[in-house]
């Protein structure tokens, strides 16, 4: 099994102030649906951010074992720039920067290939759109495609969740599931839910790390219910629920 | 009415307000989708004082304009880009600034005879042939740039984060954006004077913004505006016999009351 992701020991805190992240220690593999949690503050982003060399380490090292331009990555949705005219397959289309491009305007193969990263996230019929008029779980979905437009090995997304209707959140959690096949995922969020028939692996930021296997939670909670976060709570408090003491 | 179209001053007028509302339609919009119009106030009123170190050097004035907005663009830009905390303050201050230093070198010129308001307020009638040609070359410059550029500065725009991690340089496309920003404005000061600049490159620009969901539409849409204001306000001025600038702002202003009632 092929290591995409290793972080050694890794430190980072912006200048002269105090530690955000403490000998942190992750591997991501090949087939990995990794859920980042943690409070608010506690570094999950900051992170993300190190892995993708937005910032760099003050103690430690990230080694990424694949091209960078095969690293995708989707933003956090805040919901910003409501108004700013751009379509659903432009958005995409901005996948492709980077690469060879045409003098003037987008290639018969960019579009292509970006109508097809956008049915694989069942937006094609919404291609021509406003990105603005789109719902919250609909513009991830574009987002989502906009990384996939690059082919990546893994995939990282930065609370994909927040400020989405929980139907939109099951949508883009069951379109991650069916893209682990392939790709590996890394999915920052503060909402647990993504735990429950999700994430293989789950690792709790609040400065430290605590890395989590899921196999034992999902099985020991009804997939079909409403998920109850005490219920989720009490399943990771039973003993060897995971492998960790 | 239409005899008026003869005289050489009313043609280069027509000619002044059509290139100038290119101009503003396509960095307007640039402007506006960037949420930096604060910036480009500051640099078009801090223009003031290359404005004024110009009329005390003897120089020509769109020379000095030029240059000490074209500074100032990059220096608004360093600051944004790396102390981005204080940028509120520090473009109030060099707003400031600039108004005050061109006062000062105006006062400081000996004999001094220029019309001051017509900078503060425009003067089309009075555009000379060389300011033409600068607002042509600026035309040609800015859509080439931004054709050849298009994907760049739309990336930069919606979402710079992600246009860095796809390898574009921010800092350069942004500092672009500036420049070119403040030579629309430098441009402008002519035609509407740069008080009412702004309201040339944002007005025009956020009518256009209901109607189009591209950056492009909105580019072309936007200048169509802009030059019907401009030309619009200038028959207003001429047959009223009112300040250029203001005749266009006020049509702008009109025209988008009008149109967001009705749309409502």
């Amino acid at each position: 099994m092929e290591k995409y992701i290793e972080v050694n020991n890794l430190s980072f805190a912006y200048e002269k102030e105090q530690m955000i992240l403490e000998n942190i220690n992750l591997t991501v593999n090949q087939n990995d649906f990794l859920a980042i949690i943690g409070p608010n503050g506690g570094g999950k982003s900051t992170l993300l951010k190190l892995i993708l060399g937005l910032l760099k380490p003050k103690s430690g090292d990230i080694k990424v074992n694949v091209d960078k331009s095969l690293l995708g990555y989707v933003p956090q949705n805040t919901n910003l720039n409501i108004n700013f005219p751009i379509t659903a397959l432009e958005v995409v289309l901005m996948g492709h920067i980077g690469g060879q491009k045409k003098v003037f305007g987008y290639s018969k193969e960019e579009i292509a290939c970006a109508m097809n990263s956008l049915q694989q996230v069942s937006m094609e019929a919404y291609a021509h759109m406003k990105i603005g008029n789109l719902s919250g779980g609909q513009r991830q979905r574009v987002f989502i495609a906009r990384a996939l437009c690059a082919n990546p090995k893994i995939m990282l997304l930065d609370e994909p969740t927040a400020s989405i209707d929980v139907q939109g959140q099951k949508e883009v959690y069951d379109l991650l599931k069916q893209l682990s096949q392939t790709i590996a995922i890394v999915v920052v969020s503060h909402d647990i839910s993504v735990l429950l028939n999700y994430a293989k692996n789950v690792a709790h930021i609040n400065k430290t790390l605590v890395y989590h296997t899921l196999g034992h939670i999902n099985s020991s909670l009804n997939e079909d219910t409403h998920l109850c976060e005490v219920e989720l709570l009490s399943a990771l408090g039973e003993k060897n629920s995971c492998g960790c003491h | 009415m239409l005899d008026a179209l003869q005289y050489e001053f009313i043609q280069n007028a027509i000619l002044a307000g059509i290139f100038i509302s290119i101009a503003a339609g396509i960095m307007g919009s640039l402007v506006v989708v960037n949420k930096i119009t604060f910036l480009a106030g500051g640099i078009a009123h801090s223009s003031y004082g290359g404005i004024g170190i110009a009329i005390f050097l003897g120089l020509p004035v769109l020379l000095g304009a030029t240059v000490f907005a074209v500074i100032m663009a990059i220096i608004i830009s360093f600051l944004t880009l790396y102390n981005k905390s204080r940028i509120d303050s520090i473009i109030g201050i060099m707003w400031a600034f600039g108004m005050a230093l061109g006062i000062v070198f105006v006062d400081l010129t000996p004999g001094y005879n220029v019309d001051l308001m017509s900078y503060l307020f425009g003067s089309i009638i009075a555009v000379p042939q060389a300011d033409i040609w600068y607002m042509g070359i600026l035309d040609g410059f800015i859509i080439a740039l931004v054709v050849f550029f298009y994907r760049e500065f739309l990336a930069i725009s919606y979402d710079a984060q992600f246009a860095k991690l796809r390898g574009i340089n921010v800092e350069f496309f942004y500092t672009l954006i500036l420049i070119m920003a403040a030579l629309t404005v430098v441009a402008a000061i002519k035609v509407v004077g740069l008080i009412l600049v702004i309201a040339l490159l944002t007005i025009p620009t956020y009518l256009a913004e209901s109607f189009c969901n591209k950056l492009s539409s909105m580019m072309i849409i936007s200048s169509l505006l802009a030059t019907a204001f401009t030309l619009l306000g200038l028959v207003v001025s001429y047959v009223y016999n009112i300040s250029s600038g203001a005749s266009i702002i006020m049509v702008a202003i009109m025209c988008l009351i009008v149109v967001k009632i009705f749309k409502k």
